[in-house]
Order: C-alpha cells, then structure tokens, then sequence
C-alpha cells in the first residue's frame, strides 16, 4: 500500500446516483477504516486540531481507529462534537483538519472526515449513546433554533447538568441539516434524526412549532417561563435576490425554497402533498454549496442543469468535493457568466435567461479578481426553471422583538466571538444569525463557544 | 399535536375549527396566520386567524377547499388533530397600534369578499370591543355561500350584504356597493379589504380614485412562513416583500395584484392534478384542458 495515499472510499456510480436520492458516499468499512487510521502519524503538536473549529483530538481519536476500539474512538470525538455523524459528511475539511494535515506535504492528508463519520456511523449502529451529566445543576436555558449552533450548544449545556430546552420554529428538528442539505448528501432520519435523537438522550427537551418573537419572545421566555439564559442560533433569513427584470416570474424559486420543497417537505417522495417544478431546464445562479445542492437536486429530479456563476471554477465557494460530484453528475458550468434579465412568457411563466459574459479584473476586497462585464456578449438560454442561490440576509423576527440586542449594519446580531455574548445579559448568539451564511462546523464552533459562555456567566451569577 | 376542538361546515366547501394551541392563543393579534399541517405527509397551509380564545387556549380557522391538502382537511373531525399548528405568524393589523381615540374619530369600512370574511371578522370584533365602530361590506358569489353574517352583524355598525347573483342583499360585487354607498354620499377614511385577489384590485382601484387609504391582507404560497424560503415574495412599490415577515397586510394602492395573482396560480397545475386525482382516482387521464 502507497501510504502517501488515502484509502479510497467507495461511492455511489455517478450515472446511477443522478437520478436517485440515496447518499452519495457510502463511507468506510473497519477494514479500510482502520488501514486510513494507521496512515495517522500521531503528531504531539497536532496542526489538524488547529484546523478544526470545535477542537476535536483528532489525533486521538485515530489512534483507537487504529486499534479497532471504535467505541473509545467516538467517546472522544463526542466530548468535542455533538454532531459527528453529520460533521464527518459536510464539514469543509480539506480547508481545515486536512489542511493542515502533516502527510498532506508530501502526499494525500489522512481522511479525517470520512474517519470521523465512520465512527459516528458505527457508533450508531451498534447503539452506542455520548456520555449524559452526572448529576442535572438546576439552570435552565432556553436555546433558540434546533440548526447546528443550537444542538451543539444544547448538548454542550446539557453535559455540564444544565436543564435545556430548543425552541425550534419548524415542524422538525434540525435546521439546515432538515431543510437545506439534501438526502444525498447528509440522510435524513439515518443520520439526522439520529444525531437530534442523541442530543435529546443527553436530557435536551426539543419543542417544535415555536417562532420565537411571534410565539413567544425572549423577554418573556426569561421574565416568565424562569430561562436564566438564552443562546440565539437561529439561523440565515430571507433569501437574497438579483433585483434583475423577471424575477417574479413563476418558475423563479430561491434555493431556500426549492430545498425547503423537496427535503423538509419530502416533494421528491411519492405520497407527500407539497408540490415541487422539476423543470426541463433549470438555471442555477450561484457558486455556493447551497447552489451544488439546488443543482444536484434539480438534476435527480430530472432535469439538464446548468450552474451559471459570475467568477472562474477557482473562485467557486462550493467544496471542491461538491463541484466535482455535481459535475459527475452531468451539472453543466457555466462560469464566466451571468444573468441581466429572466425573459418571461405571456403566461408569467420564465422561458430562460439573457445572459452576459464576464472577465476576471483587478483584486477586489475579497481578495478575489472582480468579475467585469465583457460589453456585447449577451446572448439567450431557454430554461423552465430558475433557481436564485445568492445567500441570505438576516432574519428580522428575534432582533425586532428583543430589547436591548444590538445588530450591525448587515442586521446580523453582535456577538462576542469567544463566547457568544450579546448587548443583552444572559442572552448569546451564534452561527448565520451572528456571521450571515456560513458552514455547518463554524455554526457549531459558536454553539460550542457559548455554551462555555453561558455556563462561566450562570456559574458567577 | 393540536386537537381540534370543534367543527362546523358554514357553507359549501367552507369549514370553521376551533383548534387548541395555547401557545398561539396567548400572543396572537387580529391580522395575524397561522400555519397548520395535518400529519407527515401534509404540506404547511398559511390560514389568517379568524377568532381566538386565551382563556381556553384555543384559535379559530375558516378554510376552504380549493385542493388536495384542504380537501384532506375536511375529513379531521372533533377529536382529531393537527399534527402540527405554528404561530402566530406575520404582523399584526396596523389598526391594534393605533390611538384608540383617533380610532373612534375615523369612518372605516372593512370590505370582505368570500372566504376573506374570516380575517375580517376578529378586527371588527377587536374594534367593537374598543368602543370603535365600523361599517363591513361583505360579499360571495351566492346567500349560501355566506358565512358569519350573524357573527359580523353583532360587532359592526352597519352590515351591508352583497351576493353576485343576486340571491341576498345587493346583487353585485363588495366594490359595487362601496360605489352606491359613496353615492349615496357615505364619506370613509380608512378601508381594510379582505378577500380573493381579484376582489381586493378592483376595491384598491376604487378606493384609490375615491382616495380612501386602503389596507389589504395577501395570502400568497408559502412554505415555512417564517422568512426563509422567499416563496411568499410580492412587489409593493417599488420593493420585493416578504408576506409572511413584512405582511400579511400591506398597503393596498401599492400592491402590484396582477403580478401576485400569476404567482398564486404557480402550482396551480400540480395543486388541480393532485386534486382530480383524489377526485376521479385512475379515471383522470387528461384531456380536460386542467391539466397538462
């Protein structure tokens, strides 16, 4: 075996997997899990764990992999992670953990992700639960929102002994991990529901159906229901858009909304009521992760896809590991470009796009080349359904109905990056409502954070 | 889950459900929906509250069937229950925040078309509790097709019926009457209308010529109801708003209705499939031009 490579680990046939919603990697067996694991150099001074934002001991975690003691291996990866088993499917690692992997100077970085999710998946398989508090402390903390900041941040409390309850607005559990990321790529009551049900385990009470500033707000959850503190993790917001002629045409979703559609509403399954425009041609504008997902969905669901974005494949912000799925899949890139105006039927039906070319110029202050319009190059592309992946801005329900929280200029709530705290006392704030759109590991990363917070402000009180 | 209290049938195909939920029935205010689902498989149906009760913990519903999901609806009898009930959602009326004193020295008419009725009724019930009066046009296409006449009459000034046949009160549209009633030299300073889309342009664009400041309440598709998805998005001005955040109620003369009624009819194809196939089973094969 050539250790300056990772073992290979097995997925789904692109043509097959393009037209069905089963995961698209099936993971590591023991075997291969452990021949990966013995690739690990067991660094003292770990880089990988620098890279990884809940702080993970990566190394180890590995270690026990390599021995065949998988059931250690996850009671060490569970006192860093509430979510293992989804961490080990979407997290960036490539740009954290294995970035920073010492074997990958000169070879390919150990698979620290794909080790990650088969211990959470064994784990899981063999009914193995994280660790519960000794004995409960009496505080009771309400958690807004049951996404990643908000579980992480539940469980974590919960492990300390405080009595925490989520409030989540949705019918069902899990944030983005429910309504955003689809089957294909995160399994929903396989690892999802699975990974809410362990949380739960750790005493956490979930009540769904509460938007929190309509239902019921903050002041009261803490004037009346007898919260002592209150940690924000409730999420993105409102889709952003163009604000390009026809927008509002049928046929023109957000990705929120055709993610919504088909994940958390189940619209690819038969039986279920909410309806879904598969579309014949689908344009998706965007270069995100969430754009790869529209895409990749828009393509099982039966249609040519094509992904327009405004800057080259290198500045792409997907995963490298998402674009070269979804162009496995036969997701066409159409980079360089972008769109001016949706051109719309009699009906106020979209038909397709204009759409003009562009040109990398000078830095911008990303640090990326600007993208700048190449004059006369429009030209037209059919499609019956467009699909708006261009991020989100905050959503106004919590910061509106709470006195006392400050937000920024870009209505994103303040909060102190070491340990989540707001403008208000006893209240704190994490993942998109504090940072706008980001990934799943940073959200969890400020869960982690602020219920370190919470739990040195509830100590001292 | 959230049992369903009491049920009555108000008139063909219009369905009325006290439905306990305490949490929505402790905060919720006159404007404000609610967003119901039936078991697992049911998709999210936005409905504006009707009625709501804080002592019992209980809000009313008033829908009507116009597709698969609120035909299932109709088989939930007493007993049963949602297995999901989320609110209230979207602001309240602007009318709740106002000086109550200020309130008592205007003329305002509510103009209620079809099932629209509902939504207007716990304003006008809010208004008569405050000590202000109001007069209500409301207007269905048919006498049986009205629902909360009795309800309405107790808690408005003046009722004024209308039905488009002519089979009750006056024959013709909500906006008709308000036409003869401005004739007539009645003078409004405020109009709250409530109905189908249609119903609601054709009031804005009289109001607007009368110059009657004109509110309305847009039920759009929607799918969480909570500022995320961005299916509920409208153009009001010149801007892109979100009925379920920014809404329901918007300002009526600055709608842009022809363009939200193309919306509303997105799914209509999928909705009208899924409805004749619950209808006429395997006996549906196209055809019927309903369909594509």
């Amino acid at each position: 075996m050539d250790v300056l490579k990772r073992v290979p680990v097995r997925e789904q046939d692109a043509v097959v997997r393009s037209a069905n919603f089963e995961e698209v990697c099936l993971g590591y067996n023991e075997e291969e899990a452990m021949a990966e694991a013995a690739r690990c150099l067991g660094c003292k001074n770990a880089q990988c764990m620098k890279g990884c934002p809940v702080s993970i001991d990566i190394p180890g975690f590995i270690g026990q992999v390599k021995e065949g003691n998988f059931e250690e291996a996850y009671q060490i990866i569970s006192k860093s992670s509430a979510l293992p088993a989804v961490c080990g499917r979407v997290c960036p690692q490539e740009t954290q953990c294995e970035g920073k992997c010492i074997r990958g100077i000169k070879g390919e970085p150990v698979a620290i992700g794909k080790l990650e999710r088969f211990v959470a998946d064994w784990a899981r398989e063999h009914g193995i639960k994280p660790a519960k508090a000794e004995k409960m402390n009496g505080h009771k903390v309400a958690v807004i929102g049951s996404g990643p900041a908000g579980l992480t941040c539940a469980g974590d409390l919960a492990k300390m002994g405080y009595d925490v309850t989520i409030f989540e607005a949705l019918h069902e559990a899990g944030g983005v991990l429910i309504y955003g990321i689809p089957e294909f790529r995160l399994p929903k009551q396989k690892v999802v529901a699975a990974e809410v049900e362990n949380v739960k385990s750790l005493g956490v009470k979930i009540e769904t159906n509460v938007v929190i500033g309509k239902s019921v707000t903050i002041d009261e959850l803490m004037e009346e229901e007898g919260f002592e503190a209150v940690f924000i993790g409730s999420g993105a917001g409102l889709p952003k858009f163009m604000g390009i002629p026809g927008e509002q045409a049928m046929g023109v979703f957000s990705a929120n909304e055709f993610l919504t559609r088909n994940n958390l509403m189940k619209a690819f399954l038969e039986g279920y009521d909410t309806p879904i425009k598969a579309g014949k041609k689908v344009i998706v504008v965007g270069g995100g992760n969430v754009a790869m997902d529209a895409a990749r969905t828009a393509k099982r669901l039966g249609a040519e896809v094509h992904i327009v974005y405004r800057r080259s494949e290198e500045e792409l912000p997907a995963r490298v590991e998402e674009v070269h799925h979804a162009k496995e899949e036969g997701v066409i890139f159409d980079l360089l470009q972008n769109p001016v105006e949706l051109l719309v039927d009699d009906a106020g039906c979209v038909k397709g796009a204009k759409i003009i070319k562009m040109e990398l110029g000078e830095p911008d202050a990303s640090g990326r080349r600007r993208p700048v319009e190449v004059p006369g190059s429009e030209y037209e592309i059919e499609a019956d359904v467009v699909i708006m992946s261009l991020g989100t801005s905050p959503n106004p329900l919590i910061s509106s109905t709470t006195k006392g929280l400050d937000v920024n200029k870009w209505k994103c709530i303040v909060a102190d990056e070491a340990n989540g705290a707001t403008s208000k006392e006893g209240v704190y704030a994490g993942g998109d409502a504090v940072t706008g759109a980001a990934t799943v590991i940073l959200a969890m990363g400020a869960g982690k954070a602020a219920a370190k917070g919470i739990d040195e402000y509830l100590s001292n009180k | 889950m959230y049992p369903i209290v009491r049920r009555e049938q108000l008139a063909d195909k219009i369905y009325l459900m006290d439905v306990k939920a305490p949490r929505v029935a402790q905060y919720c205010e006159p404007g404000q929906f609610v967003i119901v689902k039936i078991d697992e498989v049911g998709e999210r149906i936005p409905l504006t509250i009707c009625d709501y009760n804080r002592a019992e913990g209980t809000i009313t519903i008033v829908f009507q069937v116009v597709g698969a999901s609120t035909q299932r609806m109709v088989d939930l009898q007493v007993g049963d229950a949602f297995q999901d009930f989320v609110g209230p959602l979207g602001c309240a009326s602007d009318l709740i925040s106002e000086d109550i004193e200020e309130l008592k020295k205007k003329k305002i008419l509510f103009v209620a078309g079809g099932v629209g009725t509902a939504p207007v009724y716990p304003q006008v019930k809010w208004l008569h509790e405050h000590g202000v009066d109001c007069d209500v046009i409301m207007g269905s296409r048919s006498k049986d097709l009205l629902i909360l006449e009795d309800e309405m009459r107790a808690v408005c000034k003046n009722l004024y019926v209308t039905t488009d046949d002519g089979s009750y009160g006056f024959k013709g549209t909500g906006t008709a009457q308000l036409q003869a009633l401005w004739d007539e030299g009645a003078r409004y300073d405020h109009c709250v209308a409530i109905g189908p889309m249609i119903m609601m342009k054709f009031v804005c664009k009289l109001t607007k010529e009368l110059g009657i400041p004109t509110i309305v309440s847009m039920n759009p598709i929607m799918v969480d109801g909570t500022g995320m998805c961005g299916a509920c998005r409208l153009v009001v001005g010149d801007q892109v708003k979100f009925a379920c955040v920014d809404g329901p109620e918007f300002d009526g003369h600055l709608v842009d209705f022809d363009q939200a009624m193309r919306r509303q009819a997105q799914y209509k194809t999928e909705e009208g499939r899924a409805m004749l196939a619950l209808e006429e089973g395997d006996t549906h094969h196209g055809g019927c031009g309903h369909c594509e």
